[in-house]
């Protein structure tokens, strides 16, 4: 049996295993076939309608300050490119690259498990493409990759495959959005994205998520940090979503490898968020940052996982969750677990889940604001992107992303 | 003209009597000291004329003359920002900590600006002269969040920021001089006394100590106990006999039980 065979094999007998967490799709009601679409000369010759939402998710349709772009319709694989000058990376649709490289195979489904539940299975039998993204060796891809998966048509499944590669010593930035076309009400979105940090390398990863109101997304990712790498994974979603489930696990494996994970959610409408990380720290010396502010208004639901976990002496790792409630019908569960397994692993969390305080409000409608504004100010405030480790243009970036997504919505 | 008019003012907070019908009036730049024991209802006077939520005027009335007229608007039941709007800011003296909001954009809010924008403007030009002229290194303090990990002493420089930021007709000093070390407590009180002067603004300051008042020159002091003034006169007359004989000598009052309560207070 080929190595595709056998895990064709294990996908198919878990089609209908359901996942641990959140609340059981049943995929079947979704459509699996959407039409070609024909692929695109460069990122400016996007349709407008396609453009103007991909932009609210942090795509830059002008391609400045991006070292190449990934984007992909439904199905179709539309650009795959990155820039002439940008020798050390590499942008393919995940479909040629396993046609491409044999060698793909020691990374296919081996930070996330093709057996983890029905939606994985569905990625392997019905897989729509999916990006590859890899930094070579010593490669230092300073400015942003930008990646976008695009639902456009009504009532569709799209399932991809990502595998992002920062070979020995590089340096990669994503930038990863996701959204539909203003036409699409409802659909569902599965993407599994598997992350590899060599020795010494970096790869930072901010996925924004745009969605319409009645779509259900299931992202699976895994991450394998080796010796002195470094993972720093941003999720953000401030729209209004029928359900999100996602855990995100990140290994780290070698010596001194460290990983962040911050997330920052704006739950509205009738939202139900299951999120949160998980990192084993396998290596001494390793470390783990796992921050989330979450904010719940309207008849929203937020779970914020947590789960860190020291398997080996001389590592760290700190958990943090701080959730905002606004309004009486909105939730927040925050659930952080953190599990010792040798002596002199040292791990911390917090947890904290309120609303806004009065002495805050009251502070600065003594300077001046009414209740909305001021009210306002302490969301954005609370959901400010202070990410230690980016380089500052990258901060930059993502801190204009964010204002332009949250002024839209809130 | 009369800037600020408090008339037989009765506040209950969650039922409980505070103040007890007292009586203040502030010209405009006039600058009021305040002072008394713990417990005597100096706080409760100062939420009550910023409008904060729970001090519930049982009775009497607050008047301020900050519109165009100088007839007075009572305040009442005017929401906080209203008033702040008309002209009354308040230096607190333990401000909260709002993570995310910088300082320079409470600065700007203080003085009606929008929130600072790098591409309306590129080199910020609000904020970052008042926080020099406060003592703050604009460079270290401008992106900073509100009041997170500051001292004692650039917490009370960052209040002061938002009041000359504020320009306002009366300015509300509650205890400037709490935790501060005596430079910085002479640079502040140098800043909002040249600053009082500039721009004839009135001023009430609550205190405990005397170090402040050479600077601002006050021309009043009321000593407040049980919810009222009882004494009002000289300052530095006020502080001399207080320091010598402690509140409740002075007061001529001194139930039992409230005694120790007294004492805890006039740390002087």
């Amino acid at each position: 049996m080929s190595w595709k065979d056998e895990l064709t094999k294990q996908a198919a007998d878990v089609q209908n295993k359901p996942a641990k967490f959140g609340e059981d799709i049943d995929i079947s009601r979704f459509r699996q076939e959407a039409a070609d679409i024909s692929q695109v000369a460069s990122i400016d010759k996007l349709p407008d309608d396609i453009a103007e939402n991909a932009k609210s998710v942090g795509i830059n349709p002008g391609e400045d300050n991006r070292s190449g772009t990934f984007f992909q319709v439904d199905h179709s694989v539309i650009l795959a490119c990155q820039k002439k000058e940008m020798e050390g990376v590499e942008v393919l649709s995940t479909t040629q690259a396993v046609n491409q490289y044999d060698w793909l195979k020691d990374y296919y489904w081996k930070a996330a498990a093709v057996d983890t539940d029905k939606y994985t299975s569905m990625t392997e039998l019905h897989q729509n493409a999916g990006y590859f993204i890899r930094a070579r060796s010593g490669a230092r891809i300073t400015m942003p990759i930008q990646a976008c998966l695009f639902i456009g048509t009504q009532g569709l499944v799209q399932s991809v495959h990502n595998i992002i590669i920062a070979e020995e010593g590089s340096e990669l930035h994503v930038i990863a959005g996701c959204t539909t076309h203003p036409s699409v009400s409802s659909g569902m979105h599965i993407g599994v994205s598997e992350f590899y940090v060599k020795k010494g390398a970096t790869i930072t990863f901010t996925m924004i998520h745009g969605w319409a109101e009645d779509v259900d997304v299931r992202p699976r990712t895994g991450a394998i940090i080796e010796e002195g790498g470094t993972f720093i994974s941003n999720y953000i979603c401030f729209k209004p979503v029928r359900s999100i489930q996602t855990y995100p696990t990140a290994s780290c494996v070698g010596k001194d490898a460290r990983v962040r994970f911050h997330t920052l959610i704006y739950g509205s409408k009738n939202s139900l968020f299951d999120t949160g990380s998980r990192v084993f720290l396998q290596a001494e010396g390793s470390r783990a940052e796992m921050t989330a502010r979450v904010i719940a208004a309207d008849s929203s639901r937020i779970i914020s996982r947590g789960h860190l976990v020291g398997e080996v002496a001389e590592t760290k790792g700190h958990l943090e969750c701080r959730g905002l409630l606004l309004g009486n019908k909105a939730s927040i569960y925050a659930i952080p677990e953190i599990e010792g397994k040798a002596e002199g692993c040292d791990l911390s969390h917090e947890a904290a889940v309120g609303k806004i305080q009065q002495a805050q409000l009251c502070y600065l409608m003594s300077r001046g604001l009414n209740e909305d504004e001021a009210t306002a100010l302490i969301v954005r405030g609370f959901l400010d992107p202070e990410i230690p480790g980016l380089p500052e243009h990258l901060k930059y970036e993502i801190k204009r992303t964010i204002e332009m997504t949250s002024e839209k919505v809130m | 003209m009369n800037l600020l008019e408090i008339k037989d003012l009765h506040v209950e907070i969650e039922g409980k009597k505070v103040l007890n019908g007292l009586n203040l009036t502030i010209k405009q730049g006039e600058v009021h000291v305040i002072m008394g024991p713990n417990g005597s209802g100096k706080s409760t006077l100062t939420m009550s004329i910023l409008g904060y939520p729970g001090y519930n005027i049982t009775n009497g009335s607050i008047t301020f003359a900050g519109g165009a007229t100088s007839a007075g608007i009572e305040l009442n039941s005017m929401p906080i920002y209203e008033r702040a709007r008309l002209g009354i800011s308040i230096a607190y003296q333990t401000p909260p900590e709002i993570r995310g909001v910088k300082l320079r954009d409470i600065i700007r809010i203080a003085g009606n600006h929008p929130l600072w924008h790098p591409e309306n403007e590129p080199e910020e030009t609000i904020a970052t002269p008042l926080l020099k002229k406060v003592g703050l290194n604009p460079e270290q303090f401008r992106d900073r969040d509100v009041g997170v990990g500051f001292s004692g002493g650039e917490r009370k420089r960052a209040e002061i920021a938002q009041i000359f930021a504020a320009t306002p007709k009366l300015m509300i000093l509650d205890e400037p001089d709490a935790g501060v070390d005596i430079d910085s407590l002479k640079t502040i009180a140098i800043d909002l006394g040249e600053y009082i002067q500039e721009h004839d603004c009135a001023c009430l300051i609550i205190t405990h100590y005397r170090h402040i008042l050479p600077y601002l020159k006050p021309d009043i002091a009321h000593v407040m106990c049980g919810g009222k003034i009882l004494k009002s006169g000289n300052p530095f007359e006020i502080f001399t006999k207080i320091e010598e004989k402690g509140y409740c000598e002075y007061l001529g009052l001194c139930p039992p039980g409230i005694r120790d309560e007294v004492e805890r207070g006039m740390k002087i």
